[in-house]
């Protein structure tokens, strides 16, 4: 979806982003320091380690290896041992700084999400934000920690040995490192029709991925509309694309690594060239020569490591640039310094400071646009709700009935005017203060995996076994904790789908009348359920809304008509508004609705009586 | 295991190479070519060092030649080595050539391995895509999307990273493996012993650890899963978090999982820091071995300087793949275990028609003839259903949730197939099971209550059972539809992409495109199950007028709940848990005073009345 911005982001930023990373990476200065010194230290061991072996060539017939060799042998096996040592506490060290940023970073994302306001959520996906928390945290950590010592090492053992070949022979190493910037700029354009082939995969990857979802989930009218040969000259065409640039990409990379060996040998030529004539000469000794060769054929994977590292930090730029967006992000309701200074902030409240909620709600001349439109949803908008009464607001799927949900919880501030909770203005107190004393019953009832308990604690983690099953009798759920295998501590799976949808619905009733708003909202669901669940549920929508305020999405009926007022939606903008006889005099919208909701009705308490 | 078990185990995996190998078809070639390039490529490889010894021991050198016969004639034919110590460059040169030509080779192994490796996939994807295109409707709905989904795309995946990345990297370790150990024992037997002597324990060790590690690694990624299932919960969660207020609880549990993901990671990485340390140990030790005990044969003159840097170097070819070998031969199960996750779904059977399928004229009465029908496993839920629509005419059905009125929709499209024996249905006098299968649902069009868009423009969807649509007609079918006016609001119009990545349509916009997709196949036959339940009375009216108009020809089966929609059909029967209890026009209908009766003076009774 982002594919525009993410070649926008392109554009370097200084030093990569890096910048922005410094205040998470401060805490793991001295681990990182210490992290680098035993990279450095262990590719200067194995800068050392060809040593030995020209040591050994060179002293053969001289008779002077034969004489040292305990010294030899121990010297060796220390600096193995010594590499060894730091080589491994480099790499240990690296994973620990990569997994501790990476949970730093999702801590940190995390948690300001849960401080972010609904304008956010609204303007960003659910999977956009995870992918954010998830994957741009693992990239990022991963980035710090490992490149970081892939670099180092790679450009220790680079410098090393280039300083040990100029020690032995600076023309000849000279003459090799001729051969460097060539085989870098291939490296760098190699690299990036790479990046480009690669990010082109992952794009037809998601599409073919795409494919077989909607080959799979529009079976049913595949099949009725015979396209089904159709279908699969679009799936193919994107195989075969998939096809032609995996093909593609795997060119790059075997030019990457062919311009490696090649260019090896081509310095080993040189070495073989110049440095046999040397030989030859007796300028250079054989066991020179040897090691020689073993610098000239090393480092070129280095520099091919150097270059990748360059064009990883291009690519995580733009990781860095979204996470650390998002935790720049400031929310669009937040409560005043003042405010929390009395309450008290989201994850610290001061609940002794709290005063008690009754429920009187009043939109008092609000005017109000959602911050990413352009259209205004509500102008000069007036509704006093009483403590204790219920408003329905009806309309068709989308057509914007949440907007009043949204202002009353304060999700959203109204653009103009006031939303005055108890005759103040919500905003003189804590969100928190106001979220405490809300319930919350949304369509699709959304249960959190853990047990069933857990659940039911979720708004009111202090009631007691008697509240709980209180509620649960109230809205007839009883049935579920007996039939549930281990009762109340019975596992509900992820997002509660090991309990049937009708089940889910008395269960997140219960949880509200468990929490004990003052006020509540709810989302009634347009699923069908059998007659008996629909029963159920209705009795314990009027369970939950006795003696609170309520607003109610609806869609049943029943709910509608037992309204103190009903708001009907169009297009997002409230267009007939009154009581249930009122509405239907009128002859509108709401009556064209109700109609075409009772028909259906009609038919099923026929069928069913 | 008993017997039995193990003659199953065998039958699969005959099975999956068979499937394998019907997958490998076009892209043999590919392999072929690839495995000759890397033979080839590691054969200039193992060369190479022996350029070097040469160079080093017999033309910088002067030791004795111990080189193939004909090698020597043709040195000794360019002037002997003398003439090549003079002209080192000349051996640069050889270098450079060989390195030139394994070069190439080596690029060919890679790009013809992923050449077959890609064909290969695509064909196997293509094929299973085809085939799920093709399995019986009643297979849909016995399998979990998801479930599905996943073979399709993490399975496949996995057994292609195997077939491009680790079968490569294992042939060529395997040929690498196999010449440089035939190199070592051909030059020195005693070293080459030494060399080989540490094999066993880096395989053993490889082996065992992968197998330790893959443990490690499942209960990690069970951990991530957990860590990325809970942000995914609170971010869908995120209304009932902050109504409840719960901001709090749920950092702390977020931070929780987090600290015991890392805790787990940390160790798992622990464990391979620990594990190449280890493996980098014994190597590094064996190499040392190599070096001394190879510099003191030298100084005992056992063997020349030149060979003691060729077998260093054959050594560093054979010591460092092997490492990998553990983690490969992982790689091959898991790849495995996936084959077989595809070939469960490959090997369902496809639907097909009956031999001598015939496509006979469907402008015809169609008769249900004593139909009764019942999905697997379930009880019955059609019972006896007989009864017969004209051509040309309509058909109105009620009937209250399950009473098998979409089941006989199912039956007429062919989506499912009535058993021998359990009745039949015949469009013009014909047997529907006698049928082409894709003859029959080309001429019955079907509007589904919830219809489903494909992720695609507007006019594509309208258009998508016509293959040569143009905007005009497709403007046409939409204007039927009552869609043409909503289409022109959006600022894209026709070309307007829908589902997830782009406008969300409402649940009667939907219905209203499904409709004018309908409208574009122009069929005989139309069914509209419950497809106007979403519009209003009157743009409901206007749609049937305007379809009245177009396809007078057709003959339409109308399924609805509101009796305003039914009440002009020529026909309508009323199903009541699967039997038809009522049948007639409406007056007849009304005159009986049933069940059809009772909705309709409770419908026409009105809304205001009703309170």
């Amino acid at each position: 979806m982002n594919d525009t911005q993410t070649k926008k982001q392109y554009t370097a930023l200084p030093f990569f982003g890096l910048g922005k990373l410094i205040k998470y990476i401060k805490k793991y200065k001295w681990t990182l320091v210490v992290m680098i010194v035993c990279g450095v230290a262990g590719s200067v061991g194995d800068t050392v380690i060809p040593l030995f072996q020209r040591y050994a060539l060179n002293h053969i017939t001289d008779g002077v290896l034969i004489n040292t060799l305990g010294g030899f042998i121990a010297l060796y096996i220390f600096t193995i041992a010594f590499k060894i040592i730091t080589d491994f506490t480099a790499s240990y060290l690296a994973g620990k700084v990569e997994l501790s940023m990476l949970r730093d970073l999702r801590t940190l994302s995390f948690n300001h999400l849960q401080t972010l306001s609904f304008s956010y959520f609204n303007q960003n996906s659910v999977g956009y934000i995870h992918a954010r928390v998830m994957s741009d945290t693992a990239h990022i950590g991963e980035l710090v920690s490992w490149s970081m010592m892939q670099g180092v090492w790679n450009l220790t053992y680079l410098v090393g040995a280039l300083v040990v070949m100029l020690r032995i022979n600076a023309k000849l190493t000279l003459l090799i490192m001729t051969i460097i910037p060539v085989i870098t700029v291939l490296f760098a354009i190699f690299q990036k029709g790479l990046i480009t082939a690669n990010r082109q995969i992952r794009e037809i990857n998601s599409r073919i991925t795409g494919n077989f979802n909607e080959g799979i989930t529009g079976a049913k009218t595949i099949k009725t509309l015979v396209v089904e040969d159709k279908m699969q000259k679009n799936f193919i065409d994107d195989t075969t694309k998939m096809r032609k640039t995996a093909v593609r990409a795997m060119r790059y990379r075997s030019l990457l690594s062919s311009t490696i060996t090649f260019s090896s040998s081509l310095a080993l030529a040189i070495v073989l060239w110049k440095g046999g004539n040397l030989t030859v000469e007796r300028a250079m000794e054989i066991g020179t020569l040897s090691v020689f060769m073993s610098y000239a054929l090393g480092i070129m994977e280095p520099i091919r490591w150097i270059v990748d590292m360059i064009s990883d930090l291009i690519r995580e730029q733009v990781n860095i640039e979204r996470l650390t967006n998002l935790l720049d992000t400031k929310s669009d309701v937040a409560d005043s310094p003042e405010v929390i200074e009395k309450y008290g902030d989201t994850f610290e409240p001061k609940k002794e400071n709290w005063e008690e909620l009754k429920g009187d709600i009043e939109f008092k001349d609000v005017t109000f646009k959602y911050p990413d439109g352009d259209e205004y949803i509500l102008e000069h908008f007036n509704l006093k709700i009483p403590q204790g009464s219920n408003v329905a607001i009806v309309g068709e799927t989308g057509a914007g009935k949440s907007t009043l949900v949204n202002l009353v919880c304060r999700f959203f501030e109204p653009t103009e005017g006031q939303v005055l909770i108890d005759g103040r203005d919500a905003r003189e107190r804590s969100q928190l203060w106001l979220h405490s004393n809300i319930g919350y019953v949304l369509q699709t009832p959304h249960l959190f995996s853990g047990t069933i308990r857990d659940n039911l604690l979720y708004g009111n983690p202090n009631a007691t076994e008697e509240q709980i099953y209180d509620a649960l009798k109230r809205v007839s759920a009883m049935d579920i904790i007996e039939k549930a295998e281990n009762g109340l501590d019975t596992d509900v799976g992820e997002g509660g789908d090991l309990l049937s949808t009708g089940e889910k619905q008395l269960i997140s009733f219960a949880r509200a009348i468990i929490a004990d708003p003052k006020i509540l909202v709810l989302d009634e669901a347009t699923a069908s359920v059998d007659t008996i669940t629909e029963q159920n549920i209705q009795r314990a929508i009027d369970k939950v809304i006795e003696g609170r305020t309520s607003l109610m999405i609806a869609h049943r009926l029943s709910t509608v008509r037992g309204a103190d007022v009903i708001l009907c939606v169009h297009d997002g903008k409230i267009v007939e508004r009154g009581t249930h006889k009122e509405l239907l005099a009128q002859k509108g919208y709401y009556y064209n609705l109700y109609t075409r909701q009772y028909e259906e009705d009609a038919m099923k308490s026929v069928f069913d009586s | 295991m008993t017997k039995e078990e193990k003659v199953i185990k065998r039958k699969n995996k005959s099975r999956r190479l068979k499937l394998v190998w019907s997958f490998m078809r076009g892209s043999k070639a590919f392999f072929i070519i690839s495995i000759i390039s890397a033979l080839i490529s590691a054969l200039i490889d193992v060369i190479n060092p022996q350029v070097i010894s040469v160079t080093v021991d017999n033309v910088i050198g002067t030791e004795e030649a111990d080189i193939p016969a004909f090698v020597t004639e043709w040195i000794n034919a360019a002037g002997g080595f003398g003439f090549f110590k003079d002209r080192l460059y000349i051996v640069g040169g050889i270098i450079i050539l060989l390195a030139a030509i394994a070069v190439v080779f080596q690029y060919c192994n890679r790009v013809f391995n992923t050449k077959g490796a890609e064909t290969l996939v695509k064909t196997m994807r293509d094929s299973i895509f085809s085939h799920i295109e093709r399995l019986p409707f009643s297979w849909h709905m016995k399998n979990q999307t998801g479930d599905i989904i996943q073979r399709c795309t993490s399975d496949v995946d996995t057994v292609k990273r195997f077939l491009s990345e680790q079968l490569t990297s294992l042939l060529r370790t395997l040929i690498m493996l196999v010449l440089s150990i035939y190199m070592m024992f051909s030059m020195n037997v005693k070293m080459a012993l030494i060399a080989c002597a540490f094999m066993p324990v880096v395989i053993i060790f490889s082996v065992i650890f992968n197998m330790k590690v893959e443990k490690q690694f499942t209960v990690c990624d069970e951990n991530e899963g957990i860590l990325s299932a809970m942000a995914q919960e609170n971010l869908t969660g995120v209304r009932v978090v902050r109504a409840f207020g719960r901001e709090r609880y749920e950092r702390e549990k977020f931070n929780k999982q987090n600290e015991k993901y890392t805790g787990l990671w940390i160790r798992l990485h622990r464990m391979f820091a620990l594990y190449w340390s280890a493996t980098d140990l014994v190597v590094a030790i064996q190499v040392m071995f190599i070096v001394i005990i190879g510099a003191i044969m030298c100084v005992n003159g056992e063997m020349t300087a030149g060979k003691y840097i060729a077998f260093i170097s054959y050594n560093a070819m054979l010591v460092w793949p092997i490492r990998q070998l553990g983690r490969m031969i992982s790689e091959m199960s898991k790849a495995g275990v996936s084959l077989g996750r595809i070939d469960e779904i490959m090997s369902a059977e496809e639907e097909h028609d009956k031999p001598g399928a015939i496509k006979p004229d469907m402008n015809g009465d169609i008769r249900f003839e004593h139909v009764t029908f019942n999905y697997d496993g379930c009880p019955v839920i059609l019972d006896d259903i007989d009864f017969e629509i004209k051509v040309g005419t309509t058909l109105g059905i009620l009937g209250g949730t399950g009473s098998g009125k979409s089941t006989l929709m199912y039956l007429l499209n062919r989506l499912y197939d009535i058993p021998e024996g359990n009745g039949r249905i015949t469009v013009g006098g014909v047997d529907i099971a006698d049928m082409n299968a894709a003859w029959v649902r080309e001429h019955v069009g079907m509007v589904l209550q919830e219809p489903f868009l494909f992720s695609r423009s507007i006019a594509e969807n309208i258009g998508i059972a016509k293959d040569d649509a143009t905007l005009l007609e497709i403007r046409q079918a939409a204007r039927i539809a009552c869609l043409d006016e909503t289409i022109g609001s959006f600022s894209k119009g026709y070309d307007t992409f829908v589902g997830e990545r782009g406008v969300t349509l409402s649940g009667g916009q939907k219905q209203r495109a499904a409709i004018a997709r309908l409208v574009m196949q122009k069929t005989p036959i139309m069914v509209f199950d419950d497809s106007l339940s979403a519009v209003d009375t009157e743009t409901d009216s206007k749609i049937r007028c305007a379809l009245k108009e177009t396809s007078a020809q057709s003959t339409v089966i109308l399924i609805s709940h509101r009796i305003t929609t039914l009440m002009h059909a020529e026909k309508i029967i009323v199903l009541d848990h699967g039997k038809i209890a009522e049948e007639g026009t409406h007056e007849e209908l009304i005159k009986l005073g049933g069940i059809y009766k009772k909705i309709y003076d409770i419908q026409s009774m009105g809304a205001e009345e009703a309170v």
